[in-house]
């Protein structure tokens, strides 16, 4: 498993704003997705429909979870393939391992999974002495230059391509020197060529699961480059890792999910690869693997169930969270210390690694509300962020200064009159102060405002006096 | 017993043990009856129109689209599809009744091997179960007759669908598939476009490890009953 720097959050953070590579990664490819995303909806006009059935799907299989798995995992093995239950990522790390080891790999490829980097499936198959092979193109400069993905859906979305040519030129020594890497398109030619033999030797592909179909027994991915389809179809042996909340009743349940998966992801209609997978090789195929496993992991989502955090079991990993987020867009992905960034992994992080590591994510918030506002399934990621605050405050995890200043903060707002004295009286006094020049550079116990930018003076009065004021004079209704 | 640990672990999270007999055989018959949800409207069209939107979507997606008016149309499409990007002649070709009934010695020049593909097919010739217009969708389920390397390895895949076979929503492909071939065949595969990735800068790029194109033939026979 990754060692999380979450608990660093804010000095991660000051470094990362001042990376300039970062920054520039960042204001470039942030506003497109966001871009692409309003276009993909405005072509729907039944996406906001859709989002109240996505949410009706997954609250109805989460409320029936038992159920839905015990009917999906007796049709993986009616279908000829194998599901390995696994509640710890110990035990579904060794799961994977002993499947390697009885097909005698020495090669794994992989497809881009989310759960697979939260397991650290890749370091566990090193250790034991069979290489793992990541062929999502942003996965694999990831494992190249020995970094976690800093987007759930876009892993190299803090690289430029100055870094990608860096990163190719440093692996690949047999390069030619005057090997050109002038344009994307021989950076993707490189990667196409050298992972192509890759797919070709590897003896098992182990991908993700964006969904897991109670109904058939199938598991689902969504890829672009096709990666992932030729992981599990060219190795003799097929691993899918999944967590149990990717579990839907039915096709035409998957079927909503994905209709508003790649709009609210990519901005797409659809994405490029949808694929159905059911059990192993049928006796007349010309291709496909000869086994198929499940590797199925609870890993502390169970304990989310019947919690304020069950909701956020409803995640289907589109990143729209992320890529509409002011933090994320600030910070970037690696500030936050673990698999899953931005406001998801501010309310995931906490349940799966505790809040005494992960407690500064669900205060990276500026509460502004957009990541709800775009959630294809309606998670409340604000609301929970704040649940994970209040039980930060509950444990007395917070700091000191922040809980007395709470306290004091506490007593005023109790005392109506009190409230309106005190801030009358202070609007009053920095209204007089700053009188002449109409603001503040510094002023003590603000640093942390002043330090960045100037604080404008208040014009003698509090909103709350204006407002009675309005209010009596009839011009407010 | 892991699996028993975790589905308990589950229904102490649900606050309930198994469920109840009745709820699960409501469950079940949920499960029989797959109903749909809501359905675009943007597919609900007369047929040819719907033909025109899958057209318009395959297009959108960086693929294209050649109609012929029947199978006898079809050497020639693909030979020239063939010349105009400068391609090799050499196919591979999914050993489908449909495909074997073409009459490719019209064509001397096309030279076809039935079977999966290699590393080093440069072109397939794949079979489409059916067309989506929702989102210009090919459906290729695998079967003997159907490789599902044909997909992936060349780096061109032609397609041959019929626009009898092509539907508005994804729901209506796969109640045929469902009629058709009674269970799921090991893979099916949903493909829109030729592969691409925007890994790099966030700024798309085709032919990432798929095909690097997507050409669809389409057979225009008569409209479905």
């Amino acid at each position: 498993m990754h060692i999380a720097t979450s608990s660093a959050f804010k000095e991660n953070a000051h470094r990362a704003i001042a990376d300039a590579g970062l920054q520039k990664a960042l204001a470039r490819s942030g506003p497109s997705f966001i871009a692409r995303r309003t276009a993909a909806v405005a072509g729907l006009p039944e996406f906001e429909q859709l989002r109240d059935t996505a949410r009706d799907i997954k609250n109805h299989t989460l409320a029936n979870l038992d159920f839905y798995l015990e009917t999906w995992a007796t049709n993986v093995e009616r279908a000829g393939g194998k599901v390995h239950w696994c509640s710890t990522a110990d035990e579904a790390r060794d799961a994977v391992l002993s499947i390697c080891r009885t097909a005698n790999a020495r090669t794994v490829t992989k497809g881009k999974s989310m759960i697979s980097e939260e397991l650290g499936i890749n370091d566990h198959l090193e250790r034991h002495g069979i290489t793992p092979i990541e062929t999502d193109l942003g996965e694999y400069i990831i494992q190249l230059r020995h970094e976690l993905p800093s987007h759930i859906i876009a892993p190299a979305f803090h690289l430029n391509k100055e870094d990608w040519e860096y990163s190719f030129r440093k692996s690949h020594t047999d390069l030619p020197p005057d090997r050109v890497f002038r344009e994307r398109r021989d950076i993707l030619t490189e990667a196409r060529t050298r992972l192509r033999e890759k797919f070709l030797a590897a003896d098992v592909g182990i991908t993700g699961a964006n969904f897991l179909i109670a109904e058939t027994g199938s598991s689902v991915i969504v890829t672009n480059e096709g990666n992932g389809d030729l992981t599990q179809t060219l190795p003799r042996v097929h691993i899918a890792l999944a967590s149990i909340e990717k579990i839907v009743p039915t096709i035409e349940d998957c079927m909503s999910l994905l209709r508003v998966l790649a709009r609210s992801a990519t901005g797409q209609d659809f994405s490029v690869y949808t694929t159905f997978s059911t059990g192993a090789r049928r006796p007349d195929d010309l291709d496909g693997p000869d086994e198929y496993h499940v590797v199925l992991v609870d890993n502390g989502r169970s304990a989310m169930l019947g919690t304020e955090f069950q909701e956020m079991l409803r995640c289907i990993r589109c990143a729209a969270c992320m890529n509409h987020c002011p933090v994320y867009g600030t910070v970037g992905g690696h500030a936050y210390g673990w698999v899953y960034p931005g406001p998801m992994g501010a309310v995931l992080t906490p349940s799966l690694i505790g809040v005494q590591q992960a407690g500064h994510l669900p205060n990276a918030s500026t509460f502004c509300g957009k990541c709800e506002s775009v959630c294809p399934v309606k998670i409340p990621l604000p609301k929970l962020m704040r649940h994970w605050r209040e039980r930060e405050f509950e444990r007395h995890l917070t700091p000191h200064a922040v809980r007395t200043n709470l306290a004091l903060w506490g007593y005023f707002a109790r005392r109506p009159a009190l409230y309106r004295l005190a801030t009358r009286a202070a609007a009053w006094t920095l209204g007089l102060l700053g009188r002449k020049q109409g603001r503040f550079h510094k002023l003590p116990f603000a640093s942390g405002w002043t330090g960045g930018r100037d604080l404008p003076a208040p014009e003698g009065d509090t909103f709350f006096a204006r407002y009675a004021r309005e209010q009596r004079a009839g011009r407010l209704r | 017993m892991s699996k028993e640990a975790m589905l308990t672990a589950i229904r102490r999270g649900l606050r309930r043990g198994p469920l109840p007999q009745d709820q699960a055989t409501m469950l079940r018959g949920r499960l029989a009856a797959h109903p749909r949800h809501l359905i675009p409207a943007r597919s609900r069209l007369p047929h040819p129109e719907q033909v025109t939107l899958f057209v318009a979507n395959v297009e959108k997606e960086f693929g294209s689209v050649a109609r012929v008016p029947g199978l006898d149309a079809v050497p020639e499409a693909v030979a020239t599809y063939l010349a105009a990007q400068n391609l090799p002649t050499d196919i591979v070709m999914a050993p489908h009744p449909d495909l074997q009934a073409i009459p490719w010695a019209t064509r001397p020049l096309l030279h076809l091997r039935e079977g999966r593909a290699e590393a080093t097919d440069m072109v397939s010739l794949q079979h489409a179960f059916a067309g989506i217009a929702e989102t210009g969708t090919l459906m290729l389920p695998s079967a003997p007759q159907r490789p599902t390397t044909l997909n992936l390895l060349a780096d061109t895949e032609i397609v041959l669908l019929r626009a009898s076979r092509l539907v508005g929503a994804y729901e209506e492909a796969w109640d045929l598939l469902r009629a058709e071939l009674g269970g799921m065949p090991r893979n099916v595969m949903l493909v829109t476009g030729p592969s691409r990735s925007a890994d790099i800068e966030q700024t798309l790029e085709l032919g990432a490890h798929g095909p690097r194109r997507l050409h669809v033939v389409l057979v225009e026979d008569a409209a479905p009953q």
